[in-house]
C-alpha cells in the first residue's frame, strides 16, 4: 500500500511545525466550533492528531488511486464532447475517490461543509496530488477559487456554491485571453448588465483555461465600458448549469495532459457579481493569484519529489560495471543535488504557506471583530513575508521541478528518454510550472522588490540570529558571507539604477536568485539542527550549491557596467 | 416485513497473510500473530461496502459491525465507522477464545438474535483460515435463507433482494426473501476510502475495555460527552449461550497435523514466443485447472 504521507519524512515533520498551535488557535478562533461539529477539534492536539490522520488518508488516495491512473490519464486526456470537456477515466474516478474520503472543500469554513483546515494542510494534498499525477492537481486544486469567493462573496453566494464544493463541484478561473496574458489589464470579455432579465451577460472569448469546463467559475471581465486597463474589471461567478459557454476546443499540449486547457467562448451567458465592480483585477485577482502561485508551488514540489524518487530508484536498480549506478560518483552527486532541492524548496513552500495562512486569518478575524493592536501589527508584518515569499517560492520551486525532472532522465540514461519510465512524463508535466501563473520572469518581477525595500534581508536577518547545532557553523558562515555579496550587490544595482535606467531590471533575476538561495540555506540548517538524520546532508549541500550561485551571481553584478544595460538590450 | 432497517456486516480482524515474512510461522506450526500486522479481513471490506451501498437505497437503514475477538479488535470497528457504518458490536473474553468456525457461528448467531438484523452481510472467507463456513453456519443457525458469492444487491423489492452471485461458471442472478445471510466475493467493488468528518468523529470510539485501561484519555473523555462513540462490547454472559458450545469446548475441529510446504519448482520449461507454444501451455494449464 503506498502513501504518500507515510513514506515522506520531510513532509511530516513540516506538518510538525512550532507555528501549527498558532495557526490552529486563529484557524479555529478558540475553537468555538468545538460543539457544534462532530468533527471540529476539542484543541490543538486533537486537531493536530486529526491533521495527521486525514493527511494519511490523503497519501493513500494519492499514492493507490492516483498513482495507478497517470499514465493512463496522461495518455487518454480529456474529451472534447459537444461543445464541453469530458475528463479521462481515471480524473473522473480520481474525483471520486477524493470525494468519497471527504476531501472537498479542505480549507472551506465548516459552515459550508468544510473541513476548516489550514492552509499548509491543502498545500500538503497538492503537493501529494502532483507527486501522483501533476495533471490533476490543477483540476482539483482549482478549489482554491472557492477560497477566493469565501474571501469576496457575499453570504449567499458563499452559501450556494461554496457547499457545491464540499459536494464535488470542480473550479476553474477564466482569466487570460488572446490578447490579455501575463498583461490581464488588457483582459476584453465584456459584462453587460441585462435590465430585462436582472443579471449581468458575458460575452467575449477566454483562451488557455485550465479546466475551462469545471462546474463554477470565476471569470474577470470588462463591466466599465469605454475603460481599457485594469480598473475597469470586475469579477463573476458563474455556473456551468446556466449554460451560454461553449469550450471551442481543448489544447493539445506537451504536459500535464489530463488537465484540460480550454478555449472558451461566451454568449451572453448569464453570471453574478463578485464584490464590487472594478475591483475584479486590482484586488480579488491579486489574491486569486497568489494562492494559484502556491499551489502551482505546491505542484512543483511534488514534482521534485516524483523526479527524486524515480531517479533514486533506477540509480539503484540499474547496474553497469558490476554494480548499481548509483554508487558512481557523477550519479549520485546529481542524485544528492536533486534532493537538496526538493527539500529546500519544500521548506520554503510550507514557510510561505505558514505566512500566507497567519495573514489570512487575521484579516478573517478582522471582518469579524477589531483586531488589537498587537493582532494588527502581526498581520502586516505576516502580509509583507507572504507577499514577498509567495513569487520567490513560485520561481525556485517550478525551476527546481524542471532542473529535477531533467536530472531524472538524465540518471535514466537512454532509458529515460523512451515512454517506457515515468520520468518521461514527469519532465513534459514540469515544463509549464515555470510559465503558468507568472512565468519565472514576471516572479522575478513580483519579488525585487522586496530585496531592496528590506523585507527578505530582514527575514535572513532573523533566521541568522537563530541558534543552529554547531556541526553547521561552517554553513552559517557561509550564508553570512553570501548575505554580505548580497548587500553589496544591492547597494551597487540601486547605486548604478540611479544613472542608468533599466540597470535594476537587468540584475533583478540574480538579486532575487541570490536571496533564494540564502533563504532556503537558512531554512534547511534551521531543521538539520532539529532533525539531522533528515536533513544534516541536504542543508550542507544546499548551503555549497547556493555559494556557488551567489558567488557567481556577485561576479555578474560586480563586474557590470552602465553600458551592460545597453549591450543586453534587443528591442 | 418490507423494510431494511438493520444491516450487520459480520466482519474478522486477521493477521495480514499478504507479508508473510520467514518468522510468519511459529515453531509449532502456527500463525505467529506477533508477526503480522493486525488488518481488517479484506473480503470482509468488500461486505462492508456492499452493506453502506444498500443502506444508501434504504431510507432509515443503519449499517452495524460485529466482530469476535480481542480488545485490539476494536481497531476493525473503528475503521468500518470511518467508512461509513453506524456502530459495531465486539464480542469479547476467554469463553470465546480458542473457537473453531462453528463456535464462532454459534456465538455470532447468538449475538445476531439479540441485535436483530433484517440482513446480515459477511466476507465470503477470512485469510486466515480460507474456509468459507462461517457466514453460511450462520445462517442455518438463524435459520435464514443464505446468498453466496455475491458481488452485488441488484434490486429491492417487497421483501425481496435480488442478488448477483459470482460462480465458477460465470454469473447467477438470483431473488431471496429477507431477513438473509449474504456473503460476499472478493469481486465485488472494493471499499469505499475512509471518510475525512467521520475519521475525526471516530476517532474517539473506544469500546469498554479499551476505555478501562484509560480513563483518562481524551478518547474517553469525548466517548462521555458523546455516548455514540461506545462501541458496544459484549461478554458471554450478554448474549445468553448455551456455554458448552462456545470457545475451544464448543469446537470439534482437531488439528491432526500441520505441515509445511514449501513450494520448489524442480522443472522448468523453456518456451519460444510462438502462437503455437502459447497455446500449448494454455491448454496444459487450462486442463491442470491452474487456469480457466
Amino acid at each position: 500500500m503506498a502513501n504518500f504521507f507515510l513514506d515522506n519524512k520531510d513532509l511530516q515533520l513540516q506538518l510538525e511545525h512550532p507555528l501549527m498551535p498558532h495557526i490552529i488557535a486563529l484557524r479555529e478562533r478558540n475553537f468555538a466550533e468545538r460543539d457544534a461539529y462532530n468533527h471540529a477539534p476539542q484543541d490543538v492536539e486533537d486537531a493536530m492528531n486529526s491533521y495527521r490522520l486525514v493527511m494519511e488518508l490523503a497519501g493513500e488516495v494519492c499514492g493507490e488511486t492516483l498513482a495507478a491512473h497517470a499514465e493512463s490519464v496522461d495518455h487518454e486526456g480529456p474529451h472534447h464532447v459537444g461543445d464541453h470537456v469530458e475528463y479521462a477515466a481515471g480524473t473522473v474516478a480520481n474525483l471520486h475517490a477524493f470525494h468519497a474520503a471527504g476531501l472537498d472543500g479542505m480549507s472551506l469554513p465548516r459552515k459550508y461543509d468544510g473541513l476548516n483546515f489550514p492552509l499548509v494542510t491543502f498545500v500538503m494534498v497538492n503537493e501529494m496530488i502532483a507527486r501522483a499525477d501533476a495533471g490533476f492537481q490543477n483540476v482539483w486544486g482549482l478549489q482554491d477559487c472557492a477560497e477566493t469567493l469565501n474571501e469576496f462573496g457575499s453570504e449567499e453566494q458563499k452559501e450556494r456554491f461554496l457547499k457545491r464544493t464540499a459536494e464535488g463541484a470542480t473550479w476553474s478561473m477564466a482569466l487570460t485571453e488572446p490578447d490579455a496574458g501575463s498583461d490581464l489589464g488588457a483582459v476584453m470579455l465584456k459584462a453587460t448588465w441585462n435590465e430585462e432579465r436582472g443579471q449581468w451577460l458575458l460575452n467575449g472569448v477566454k483562451r488557455f483555461i485550465t479546466n475551462g469546463d469545471g462546474d463554477l467559475s470565476l471569470v474577470l471581465a470588462r463591466t466599465e465600458e469605454g475603460t481599457s486597463d485594469a480598473r475597469g474589471l470586475s469579477m463573476f461567478v458563474y455556473d456551468k448549469a446556466w449554460g451560454g459557454v461553449k469550450v471551442r476546443r481543448i489544447e493539445n499540449k506537451l504536459g500535464i495532459k489530463g488537465s484540460p486547457t480550454c478555449e472558451l467562448v461566451f454568449s451572453d451567458a448569464p453570471a453574478e457579481l463578485v464584490g464590487d465592480r472594478r475591483m475584479g483585477l486590482i484586488k480579488y485577482v491579486m489574491s486569486l493569484m497568489n494562492a494559484a502561485r502556491l499551489g502551482i508551488s505546491a505542484q512543483s514540489v511534488g514534482t521534485c519529489e516524483a523526479a527524486l524518487r524515480e531517479a533514486e530508484k533506477y540509480a539503484l536498480e540499474r547496474r553497469q560495471f558490476g554494480k548499481p549506478i548509483a554508487s558512481f560518483m557523477a550519479v549520485s552527486e546529481l542524485l544528492a543535488q536533486m534532493k537538496a532541492k526538493t527539500q529546500g524548496a519544500r521548506a520554503l513552500l510550507y514557510e510561505t504557506a505558514r505566512f500566507v495562512e497567519i495573514y489570512k486569518q487575521l484579516a478573517a478575524v478582522a471582518k469579524e471583530r477589531a483586531l488589537e493592536s498587537e493582532e494588527r501589527q502581526e498581520m502586516k508584518f505576516y502580509n509583507r513575508l507572504a507577499d514577498g515569499f509567495t513569487p520567490l517560492v513560485k520561481l525556485f520551486s517550478s525551476e527546481y521541478a524542471n532542473q529535477t525532472a531533467y536530472d531524472a532522465i538524465q540518471v535514466h540514461g537512454g532509458s529515460g528518454f523512451m515512454k517506457d519510465y515515468p520520468c518521461e512524463r514527469i519532465y513534459r508535466d514540469a515544463r509549464i510550472m515555470s510559465i503558468y501563473e507568472g512565468t519565472s520572469q514576471l516572479q522575478v518581477v513580483a519579488a525585487i522588490n522586496g530585496v531592496t525595500k528590506g523585507i527578505f534581508l530582514e527575514q535572513i536577518e532573523r533566521y541568522a540570529a537563530e541558534a543552529y547545532a554547531p556541526a553547521l557553523s561552517n554553513e552559517v558562515g557561509m550564508l553570512q558571507h553570501m548575505t554580505e555579496q548580497v548587500r553589496q550587490m544591492v547597494a551597487r544595482v540601486e547605486q548604478l539604477d540611479k544613472e542608468v535606467a533599466g540597470f535594476k531590471e537587468f540584475h533583478a533575476r540574480r538579486l532575487v536568485e541570490s536571496i533564494g538561495h540564502i533563504l532556503m540555506g537558512y531554512l534547511l540548517l534551521r531543521e538539520a539542527t532539529q532533525h539531522p538524520e533528515e536533513y544534516l546532508a541536504s542543508a550542507r549541500i544546499f548551503c555549497r550549491m547556493g555559494a556557488g550561485k551567489v558567488a557567481e551571481a556577485y561576479t555578474v553584478v560586480t563586474t557590470s557596467d552602465e553600458e551592460d544595460v545597453a549591450l543586453y538590450r534587443r528591442a | 416485513m418490507n423494510t431494511i432497517q438493520r444491516i450487520v456486516v459480520l466482519a474478522k480482524q486477521v493477521p495480514d497473510t499478504r507479508q508473510v515474512g520467514k518468522d510468519a510461522m511459529t515453531a509449532e506450526g502456527t500463525v505467529n500473530r506477533a508477526a503480522l500486522p493486525a488488518i481488517f479481513n479484506p473480503e470482509d471490506l468488500h461486505a462492508l461496502e456492499l452493506a453502506l451501498t444498500l443502506k444508501e437505497r434504504c431510507a432509515g437503514a443503519s449499517v452495524y459491525l460485529l466482530t469476535m475477538g480481542p480488545q485490539r479488535a476494536a481497531d476493525i470497528i473503528r475503521e468500518a465507522m470511518y467508512r461509513g457504518a453506524d456502530g459495531g458490536y465486539l464480542l469479547s473474553g476467554r469463553e470465546f477464545a480458542g473457537s473453531d468456525t462453528l463456535a464462532t457461528s454459534y456465538a455470532l448467531a447468538c449475538a445476531l438474535r439479540k441485535i436483530g438484523a433484517d440482513v446480515i452481510v459477511a466476507g465470503r472467507q477470512a485469510i486466515d483460515g480460507d474456509t468459507a463456513q462461517v457466514g453460511p453456519q450462520v445462517a442455518e443457525k438463524l435459520g435464514l435463507p443464505q446468498v453466496t458469492y455475491a458481488e452485488e444487491v441488484v434490486n429491492i423489492e417487497q421483501g425481496y433482494l435480488t442478488i448477483r452471485r459470482r460462480i465458477a461458471e460465470g454469473i447467477e442472478v438470483v431473488k431471496a426473501p429477507f431477513p438473509l445471510v449474504i456473503t460476499v466475493n472478493g469481486s465485488a467493488p472494493a471499499c469505499r476510502p475512509r471518510h475525512a468528518k467521520r475519521l475525526m468523529y471516530y476517532k474517539s470510539a473506544r469500546c469498554r475495555s479499551e476505555l478501562h485501561a484509560a480513563p483518562a484519555s481524551f478518547a474517553a473523555q469525548r466517548v462521555a460527552a458523546k455516548p455514540e462513540l461506545e462501541i458496544i462490547e459484549w461478554t458471554a454472559a450478554n448474549i445468553q449461550p448455551d456455554a458448552a458450545q462456545l470457545g475451544l469446548q464448543g469446537s470439534p475441529t482437531k488439528v491432526k497435523r500441520i505441515e509445511n510446504v514449501v513450494f520448489q519448482a524442480k522443472e522448468a520449461k523453456c518456451l519460444t514466443a510462438a502462437d503455437e507454444e502459447l497455446e500449448g501451455l494454455i491448454q496444459e494449464l487450462m486442463a491442470a485447472h491452474t487456469i480457466g
